[in-house]
């Protein structure tokens, strides 16, 4: 084989590659500032405080350079022909969104853990790796054209999630989350890979192109078709946490540090959606009739019982988790639609997911007490005397979460719906429609005690350029997306599969 | 030559045997090991399938799967371990602090 092959159009995994050179320029760092402190032994206790205060800060600087550098390459890609590697990524329109919502998520991620972290935990150096290494494996995920490419993506930000998620080892909690998601993600995992492989062998390739050709035609092994998209359903239901496969969500959402819940819940969402899009659309069209049935199923269990369950949750983080759920039944709508138009729509939704949910993740850290690792709604009662601006904030996140216009998230539902009613799927719009009803009642509870409860004690709050600044650019962002949808439902538009 | 289906069926066996012991045992160490019993399934169910085709994409996919096999030993070892100094137990009926 000729080597240059290797190099052509290695381009498209420009933004990739930033963020891998990029982890190790950053873990050199990490060991230069580790190392300093013993050549001067004599130096005091108390003298050290500062330092490692200031190479926090220069570390998550570094984070943040580094993920704006990778940003500079997808917008960089995006102004040239789409084009693909190897058979195995793509730099089309879609790709190149999804990718961009994955670093958004990175960026916010970086901000909200800059005074969150140190309280935690000091080896601040691997923790920004591996948020990074986790940006790259969901970058990846929507860019993946064949299934040997879609597991190392799903893998390589899975193991650094299960990482993070523990990362806070003093808390019983932190722990116990990244236990179970460890257990059960691995399991899911081997599912997803077990249908990846009947895949491989009903089309024999890997690539999805391919295996829609052979499919087709009518050639392959058919017989391993279903099962296989059965397996590869429950491997890609666990990471979108779609009802059965979600009972991990919560209790990691929970457990987890909050920055890093904040990151997960929007990153992974967008990657492994933009995965699943990718291989339903262009490796099994043709086996559409079958599997969009099963999916609307999964799609109307989902809404509903995510709904029905953050009813009667007494923690934030939990009641998130399951609005989380909610929200992937509305996604996995455009999904079940199977349309371009649909695809993108499910873009911008998760687009505008990304700023009210991690806005709403920030304001919880802003409330947070250090070590607490969960937060009870009560805490948000009366806070809107004291906090009269980060309670307006929230209650624009909470409103924008449950679809209310004219904010961003009623215009994410409002295409993700029109498309489904399009494509023919009255019903399960209806229920989307009904479970949009029920999300109100928590989200609005949430406002309800911030401006009508009596504050329950001295509430406090943590500060920090890095949390201020997140929640004010999620508020404004949320707003201004609610208010001139067709600036971005425009730059979105025509980027479907 | 032992025909592919053959193959298949073991493959789908051995997947199932794993995933029954998921389920079924309490201790974390065993559900770790049927999770790559469950991977070394499909493994087989790859190779079956990549000599049936003629190409060697099944057999690369192979590869991938026991280096990420590995990477996930070390992440789960150290999770597991770090679990333990806490609950002074691998027991996962144990891990409850979580919940509704």
């Amino acid at each position: 084989m000729d080597t240059s092959l290797l190099f052509d159009n290695a381009i498209v995994l420009l933004p990739e590659i930033v963020l891998a050179v990029g982890v190790m320029v950053l873990m050199m760092v990490d060991i230069g500032l580790m190392a300093e402190p013993e050549n001067r032994t004599q130096r005091r206790k108390d003298a050290k405080a500062p330092r490692e205060q200031n190479s926090a800060a220069l570390l998550s600087g570094l984070t943040v350079v580094i993920l704006l550098l990778s940003v500079g390459a997808a917008l960089f890609i995006w102004s040239r022909p789409p084009a693909e590697y190897l058979g195995g990524a793509v730099s089309d329109g879609f790709a190149l969104s999804a990718r961009l919502i994955v670093l958004l998520a990175g960026i916010f991620g970086v901000l909200l853990s800059r005074n969150y972290l140190p309280a935690i935990e000091r080896q601040s150096g691997a923790y920004y790796s591996l948020l990074i290494l986790a940006v790259i494996g969901m970058m990846l995920m929507g860019t993946a054209t064949n299934l040997i490419v879609l597991f190392i993506a799903l893998e390589i930000f899975s193991l650094a999630l299960y990482i993070l998620s523990g990362f806070y080892r003093e808390s019983a909690r932190s722990i116990e989350a990244a236990m179970k998601y460890f257990l059960l993600g691995a399991f899911a995992s081997a599912f997803f890979v077990y249908g990846s492989a009947l895949l491989y062998g009903a089309g024999g390739s890997a690539n999805y192109v391919r295996i829609h050709e052979t499919l087709s035609s009518g050639g392959g092994n058919p017989s391993l078709v279903l099962p296989g998209i059965a397996l590869l359903l429950v491997g890609f239901g666990f990471k979108v946490s779609l009802v059965p496969f979600h009972m991990w969500t919560p209790d990691v959402y929970q457990g987890a540090p909050t920055p890093v819940t904040a990151f997960m819940s929007v990153g992974t969402k967008a990657a492994a959606f933009a995965g699943f899009f990718r291989v339903m659309m262009t490796a099994l069209p043709s086996l559409y009739d079958q599997w969009a049935v099963l999916l609307a199923v999964l799609a109307a269990l989902t809404m509903t019982v995510g709904n029905l369950t953050a009813l009667r949750q007494s923690s934030v983080k939990r009641m998130l988790a399951y609005s989380s759920v909610a929200h992937a039944g509305n996604i996995l709508i455009a999904l079940v639609a199977g349309t371009a138009a649909a695809s993108s729509a499910a873009l911008f939704y998760l687009f505008a997911y990304a700023f009210m949910n991690i806005g709403a993740f920030a304001v919880i850290v802003a409330l947070e007490r250090t070590g607490e690792g969960d937060v009870a709604q009560s805490r948000f009662d009366g806070i809107a005397e004291r906090f009269p601006a980060l309670a307006a904030a929230m209650a624009v996140f909470m409103l924008s979460l449950s679809g209310m216009p004219p904010l961003a998230g009623f215009f994410g539902k409002f295409l993700v719906f029109k498309a489904g009613v399009e494509a023919g799927w009255s019903w399960l719009v209806v229920i989307g429609v009904l479970n949009s009803a029920i999300s109100a009642y928590y989200y609005l509870r949430v406002v309800v005690a911030m401006y009508f409860s009596d504050a329950e004690s001295e509430p406090a709050r943590n500060t920090g350029a890095g949390l201020n600044f997140s929640v004010t650019v999620a508020a404004v962002a949320v707003i201004v997306i609610g208010l001139q949808p067709g600036l971005w439902t425009g730059l979105l538009r025509g980027l479907g599969i | 030559m032992v025909a592919t289906s053959s193959y298949l069926i073991l493959g789908a066996l051995i997947f199932a045997i794993g995933a029954t012991g998921v389920l079924v045992r309490r201790n974390a160490l065993i559900i770790f090991m049927c999770i790559e019993m469950m991977l070394n399934s499909v493994n087989l169910t790859l190779i079956a399938l990549a000599r049936q085709w003629g190409n060697l994409e099944g057999q690369i996919f192979v590869f991938m799967i026991m280096a990420v096999a590995a990477a996930e030993v070390a992440v789960g070892l150290a999770i597991l371990i770090a679990n333990v100094r806490h609950q002074q137990s691998i027991n996962i009926d144990e891990i409850n602090l979580l919940k509704w």
